[in-house]
């Protein structure tokens, strides 16, 4: 996405009803125009699997399509200014990853990817610490805490990645507990 | 002017469908508990319900859902929190449960102090959506007004409850321990549930600390195991989902919906009618009683008249006190038996706004199996032999401990396999301590029906107009110090206390406004919960609470409703009731 299009998006976002961004565009032919097109999702994916990667016990977030859960949360539940900040800041992600790589995300290597996202996640906590009550949070932190609820609720991470118990049958408050064992899914 | 309120459609209807013995307004927590003992003692009874019908399982449709089989996992979108700005701030107001709440369009109220007015819409009102916390009152709640000069004296006492309290408790299956409590007696119960190691650590701690204190583990309406009777009634074992507010599969906990309004059905007097909006309670001047209720069909918005010898209002506390004071006569132009001119007065509530957060050390070779349905509960230990603080009454205080879950803060990396590994595991123990405090009724705290503004039924708007006061900044004060310094005693880290300034409502646990008391001059109802100046209408939802107690109010209320209810039938059968 070059930048008169990432204009295009924020200009919609301004005029446009919050909920419905998506499909105004829909009828407009150009697919790459619209916020969360496929090559956003696809970056998102990317983005959620390089945090919470596949392990030996369980798949990534990736195999949780957790870039169409973001669209979905993002779309639905963000007010506007929260879209326009997570949105905004896709396109400042991928100047930056240009910027400081001079390719772009999907094209660098795990380790790679690991450093740059490990440098971001800090500049968000940094940016977070300092910033008013009412400014929205560093879009890295919305991605972040998209990725890791998305995750943990989705079927694979709830499953496999966690311990997912949906009919207890019983309550126990004390068992033992060994390092290494999941967390409950609910 | 009194009568006009609205223009009567009525007299085309056969009397069989339009006649009964009993009618009851409401199908919540005390309004299925009328219906069930009235049916049992043979009266023909009419359930008016506003709202839809929502029959036991079939209408619980999140019941069984996963977490990822909710389009936004649980939260609700933009739009739906937007319109519904007071619902949002309702802890079970969620993607999971939207479908049991009364949207805020759809009747309008208004707030001239902030009142966050929580309302369901269906039948089995808010027994659907409650926290299934269950205590009984003590001598001391009731005793309470009367010794410290607040209110009015209830007329009633503890004596008088506790074999209702028994009869409703063995039906709906209430779990506990036999603590031994003076302060919060105990009940008939099924097996209680067990603290964590976390819980028992801070219990150990304050009570060899605090010889003023009691911890014990929480009472609440849920089957730990079911006699032969709630089998009987088609439910089963509490399976520790702690999806509640879904509706149960199981049956579980006590609702209208599963317990009291399919009992009532079986016996063959019921008639449930939903989408029926009470518009007011008909008084006849001629036989000085009331003889029927005026319905609004939320349908197809007609309106239509029942008629019965005896009348419960069970609507909620603040639709009850709606009702009546929409209920003008010649007789009564103010409101259907408001000769005191308290009607909508009085109007009290809890007090949630403090809690306070801790994490613990150690513990960590042990965790938990279920999800609980309750928490430990610590009676109120403030001015309960006699005033001794610079605060009237006092505040029961719940704490639940449990470890971190999926997704908490971790040291290191930020990404990769090492950061899932370790957010994938549960953290530290963290405790979470909260008040439920005891609010003064006082005159000012009332509701009055708006002069002009009327709902999509052409119901005047309700006012709420109910604030906190002194002694309730007084009372979080208090719990924010004794909770410090108890889980500081408890050897627990990070203490932090939070001020919520959540608008009263929020609790959920409004009461008042028609008040039980000895004199009509000062209250409205008597000690059989009768209007004191029309004897055939009966109010026993939270509108007829002289004061709130710090317990969970629905035991109260269904232990009220019951006694009424037989004493209702006792009278008609002495004739005593015209």
């Amino acid at each position: 996405m070059n930048r008169r299009k990432a204009i295009q998006v924020t200009g919609l976002l301004l005029g446009g009803a919050f909920v419905s961004t998506g499909l105004l565009l829909q009828g407009c032919g150009n697919e790459d125009s619209q916020p969360f097109n496929k090559a956003d999702i696809a970056l998102l994916d990317e983005i959620g699997d390089t945090i919470i990667p596949s392990t030996a016990d369980s798949p990534g977030a990736k195999a949780a399509q957790i870039g169409a859960f973001m669209k979905t949360i993002v779309t639905d539940c963000y007010t506007r200014q929260q879209q326009e900040n997570f949105l905004g800041g896709l396109k400042k992600f991928r100047d930056k990853v240009k910027q400081e790589t001079q390719r772009d995300f999907i094209q660098l290597s795990k380790a790679e990817r690991e450093k740059f996202l490990s440098a971001l996640d800090l500049e968000a906590v940094a940016f977070d610490k300092q910033k008013k009550t009412e400014e929205p949070v560093h879009y890295y932190s919305m991605i972040k805490s998209l990725t890791v609820w998305g995750y943990f609720t989705s079927e694979p991470g709830a499953t496999k990645a966690l311990h997912y118990v949906m009919i207890p049958g019983r309550y126990d408050g004390d068992i033992p507990y060994r390092t290494g064992d999941k967390a409950y899914a609910l | 002017m009194p009568g006009d309120t609205l223009q009567i459609n009525t007299g085309k209807k056969t009397a069989d469908t339009h006649h009964f013995d009993a009618i009851v307004i409401g199908s919540g927590i005390s309004g299925g508990w009328a219906a069930k003992e009235l049916c049992d003692r043979g009266l023909k009874t009419l359930v008016l319900e506003r709202g839809r019908d929502v029959k036991h399982g079939k209408d619980y449709p999140t019941a069984t859902m996963n977490s990822w089989e909710f389009p936004h996992r649980g939260r609700l979108p933009l739009k739906v929190t937007e319109e519904n700005p007071v619902l949002s701030r309702c802890y079970a107001f969620g993607e999971a449960t939207e479908h049991f709440f009364l949207k805020e369009k759809e009747q309008p109220y208004i707030q001239e102090k902030p009142f966050d007015w929580i309302r369901p819409n269906q039948v089995g009102g808010k027994s659907l959506l409650w926290a299934r916390q269950t205590q009984r009152w003590s001598r001391f709640d009731f005793e309470g007004p009367a010794r410290d000069g607040f209110a009015v004296d209830w007329p009633i006492r503890y004596e008088d409850i506790a074999p209702w309290y028994s009869h409703v408790e063995l039906f709906a299956g209430i779990s506990g321990n036999r603590d031994g409590l003076e302060t919060l007696p105990d009940g008939e119960f099924l097996p209680p549930w067990t603290m964590n190691k976390g819980e028992r650590a801070i219990q150990q701690k304050i009570m060899s600390h605090f010889n003023d204190r009691n911890v014990i583990i929480g009472r609440c309406a849920h089957l730990t195991k079911p006699q032969a009777h709630h089998l009987h009634q088609g439910r089963s074992q509490c399976q520790a989902r702690s999806l509640c507010e879904r509706g149960c599969p199981f049956g579980a906990y006590f609702s209208s919906n599963s317990v009291t309004l399919p009992w009532a059905a079986r016996t063959g007097n019921l008639t449930l009618r939903p989408h029926s909006v009470v518009h007011s309670i008909i008084y006849d001047e001629k036989q000085q009683k009331a003889t029927g209720v005026r319905v609004i069909d939320a349908v197809t918005k007609e309106t239509m008249e029942f008629f019965a010898k005896i009348i419960f209002v069970n609507g909620s506390t603040l639709n009850s006190n709606l009702i009546l004071l929409n209920s003008t006569s010649n007789r009564f132009p103010n409101g259907l038996g408001n000769d005191s001119g308290l009607l909508g007065k009085y109007i009290a509530f809890q007090n949630y706004r403090g809690t306070v957060t801790a994490t613990m050390e150690g513990m960590t070779d042990s965790y938990y199996y279920g999800r609980r349905p309750t928490a430990v509960m610590m009676p109120n230990f403030r001015n309960v032999r006699k005033q001794d603080k610079d605060f009237l009454r006092g505040y029961m205080t719940f704490y639940v401990a449990s470890r971190e879950g999926w997704g908490h803060a971790v040291e290191g990396p930020q990404l990769g396999a090492d950061f899932k590994n370790a957010i994938s595991e549960p953290g530290q123990w963290k405790v979470f301590m909260m008040m439920q405090g005891e609010t003064i009724p006082k005159e000012i705290n009332h509701v009055r029906l708006s002069p002009d503004k009327r709902d999509p039924y052409g119901i005047p708007q309700l006012i709420t107009s109910v604030d906190y006061d002194d002694n309730d900044e007084k009372i979080l004060k208090d719990f924010h110090e004794q909770a410090q310094e108890m889980l500081s005693v408890a050897g627990c880290k990070n203490i932090a206390i939070h001020d919520s300034r959540q608008a009263p409502g929020l609790d959920i646990h409004e009461v008042g406004g028609v008040r039980m008391g000895h004199d009509p001059k000062t209250s409205l109802l008597n000690k059989w919960n009768q209007l004191h100046a029309c004897e055939n209408v009966f109010v026993t939802d939270g509108a007829c609470m002289t004061s709130t107690g710090t317990q969970n109010p629905s035991i109260t209320f269904m232990a009220l409703t019951a006694r009424a209810a037989n004493h209702a039938v006792d009278e008609l059968q002495k004739g005593n009731l015209k």
